[in-house]
């Protein structure tokens, strides 16, 4: 959405991330490891803006390329094709002092809070190290007193900034992950999975930290999910990607209120919610997703309940139905 | 609670852990008791002992540490507890199975699928080995598994995370047993596939006629699969009923709480809508409590609440809650 877009604030142009037919193709072997077996489209031609200052919902299931797609942002891999551009600037581009920059401005908080934090680390340590190697001059103090404010902003006691992550408990840590973070002050933060690994109660909180960091400090997230209510109570707008490519995206509204694509219908009719009980049968959906399929058609054809010929011959163009919403349905544009 | 003849009931169970850090009460006196046919819900966050209690059910909890001090663990009448080992090997996999959380890691990686199956029906049935791989590949098309007889001599990794569930079921299954346990069977699973692998349970449940204890932290599927629920917090049951009931109108504030955690996909979208949260953690369930255990996360925390434990008490019919506010 972007409340500053809708204010005449910035423009259209002012995207913080533009991405233009971004491609990751990866080989993959069999047991006959010297041998080629196939290519598997992780990432297949997504095109996407982020909006400063919007959370921008992925949401798909494993192996739909969306942590693919983190790394490729982060520059963790080199994309096959296409183009990833921040503020403007392609990243492929970049000079070394330029990466630099680039890792103080994105950064990225991971899933699973047990496997992400080094155990011999304080969590002071963990989260001063990047403020450190930013600026190098810096006496300790100064470092001691930027954990302490960091630790104050996600919920943390500055006493806790001598303690080993195996001292924590899940949320707490997840709560130091974030905090290392925003260390650095960046201004888009991708959260792969950030709550997955959590417990619901837990998972709130954690949520509502995200959110509050969020006004506070004027962050751009690239939340990423599979969970739809997580989804849909974080985001602005949603993309819904399947096999690497995006099927829907859209506001959340119009993702929530008037889903196009049939895999988007699907994933809200697997929804088990505690809060509607009756008169719901779970699914029809059968078949899982899988990651080798021939180029030209569409891929979830072999899962789709309403799919024709021309799905088997061509795959179908993500298609603006209205200026925020888009999907990539030969049928589901009705 | 529902009518029907009583398949399991648990009677007043107590396990505990000795740590260096003092005895941990994982399970500490809960009585449940499952109807044939029907699916009870034991829900709570990590740490709260469901998963001890699903193990103490098949006494596979480790001895050292663990032990279970007291109670009656009843299997149509006869108490577990009381069997000496090589007649509780015979009711395991046989009377009642059990699936767990990772179909990744509960399979044996150098083993067939087939002869994975076909183990437990030569074992417990006494089937010889062709017998038994026959068998296994009805199982495998019971559970939907396309051209079982090819994929009987496929290994665990070469399926996929809801196939190797699907493989887990048909192993439990295998010998028809009177109780599933299933620990957290969906939460590795992708949405869709969850979808999938819980009608699939729910239909096997039918057509096998056996009950499900079903263990988890997700009040959605409880919602939507199980007849009965009790929510566990520290060890002991908080609230009990019937899953109208319980959903209707939940009682402890736990409950509400654990509910109105889950963001959900509303009509309504509020971006500054904020979730409701438990504050606080799990209290350390090594150290003795005084008075009720959810005195220190409960927004209607009375003086009693930290003197005093309440107990579990019938507040509707069938409807059981242990909370100071309702006693």
């Amino acid at each position: 959405m972007g409340p500053l877009l809708e204010m005449g604030m910035i423009k259209e142009k002012d995207m913080l991330l533009e991405i233009r037919g971004l491609k990751k193709y990866f080989h993959s072997r069999g047991l006959q490891y010297w041998k080629q077996e196939g290519l598997i489209r992780a990432v297949d031609d997504v095109s996407m803006d982020i909006r400063p200052g919007e959370t921008l919902g992925l949401v798909g299931e494993s192996g739909c390329g969306k942590s693919t797609l983190a790394k490729l942002i982060m520059g963790l891999e080199t994309p096959t094709a296409g183009e990833i551009l921040f503020e403007g600037e392609n990243i492929a581009g970049y000079s070394r002092d330029a990466w630099r920059a680039f890792r103080d401005k994105v950064q990225i908080i991971f899933q699973d809070p047990y496997a992400s934090l080094n155990p011999r680390r304080t969590a002071g340590k963990t989260i001063g190290e990047p403020f450190f190697i930013r600026r190098k001059n810096l006496r300790k103090k100064e470092i001691d007193e930027h954990v302490t404010r960091l630790l104050a902003l996600v919920g943390l006691s500055s006493d806790q900034a001598e303690r080993y992550p195996h001292e924590f408990s899940g949320g707490q840590r997840q709560r130091i992950g974030i905090a290392r973070a925003i260390s650095v002050e960046p201004s888009l933060v991708i959260a792969d999975e950030p709550v997955s690994a959590l417990d619901v109660s837990i998972q709130a909180q954690i949520l509502n930290l995200m959110k509050d960091l969020q006004d506070e400090l004027h962050l751009t997230y690239l939340f990423i999910s599979h969970n739809l209510g997580v989804i849909r109570h974080m985001s602005d707008r949603v993309i819904v990607m399947y096999l690497g490519r995006i099927v829907e995206s859209g506001t959340n509204e119009a993702i929530f209120g008037d889903p196009r694509h049939p895999y988007t219908r699907l994933l809200l009719s697997a929804i088990l919610d505690p809060h509607a009980r009756k008169g719901k049968k779970a699914t029809n959906g059968t078949g899982e997703s899988k990651a080798m399929m021939q180029p030209d058609m569409c891929r979830f054809y072999p899962r789709c309940p309403i799919g024709g010929d021309l799905c088997l011959n061509k795959t179908p163009k993500l298609m603006q139905l209205t200026e925020d919403h888009a999907v990539a349905c030969h049928f589901g544009i009705r | 609670m529902a009518e029907g003849k009583t398949v399991l009931d648990i009677k007043d169970l107590r396990t505990c852990f000795h740590t260096e850090k003092g005895d941990v009460r994982a399970v500490d006196g809960v009585s449940l008791s499952i109807s044939e046919g029907t699916t009870l819900g034991v829900v709570g966050e990590s740490g709260c002992g469901k998963t001890v209690l699903a193990l103490s059910v098949m006494r596979l909890i480790p001895i050292p540490p663990g032990e279970i001090l007291s109670g009656e663990i009843l299997l149509e009448g006869v108490d577990l507890l009381r069997l000496n080992r090589e007649e509780m090997r015979k009711v395991r996999g046989k009377s009642i199975s059990m699936i767990f959380q990772e179909p990744m890691t509960s399979l044996n990686p150098v083993i067939t699928v087939g002869a994975q199956i076909a183990e437990i029906v030569r074992l417990h049935e006494g089937k010889s080995n062709k017998e038994a791989l026959e068998y296994a590949i009805e199982m495998l098309n019971m559970v939907g598994i396309d051209h079982p007889k090819k994929r009987i001599r496929d290994y665990p990794h070469q399926m996929s995370g809801g196939m190797r569930q699907r493989i887990m079921i048909a192993m439990a299954l295998a010998c028809k047993p009177r109780l599933m346990i299933a620990d957290e069977p969906t939460t590795a699973l992708d949405v869709t596939v969850q979808a999938q692998i819980l009608e699939l349970m729910e239909d096997l449940k039918k057509r096998i006629n056996t009950s499900i204890l079903f263990i988890t932290h997700d009040l959605g599927v409880i919602a939507h699969f199980a007849q009965t629920v009790a929510i566990m917090y520290a060890g002991k049951i908080v609230e009990q009923a019937a899953s109208d009931s319980f959903f209707a109108s939940p009682l402890h504030p736990y409950s509400l709480g654990l509910i109105e955690a889950v963001p959900v996909v509303t009509k309504e979208w509020d971006r500054e809508k904020r979730l409701r949260t438990i504050p606080g953690m799990v209290p350390d369930m090594s150290k003795p409590i005084k008075g009720c255990a959810f005195q220190d996360r409960c927004g209607y925390v009375m003086p009693i609440c930290r003197e005093q434990e309440p107990e579990l008490i019938e507040k509707r019919m069938g409807h059981w809650v242990r909370c100071w506010k309702w006693a």
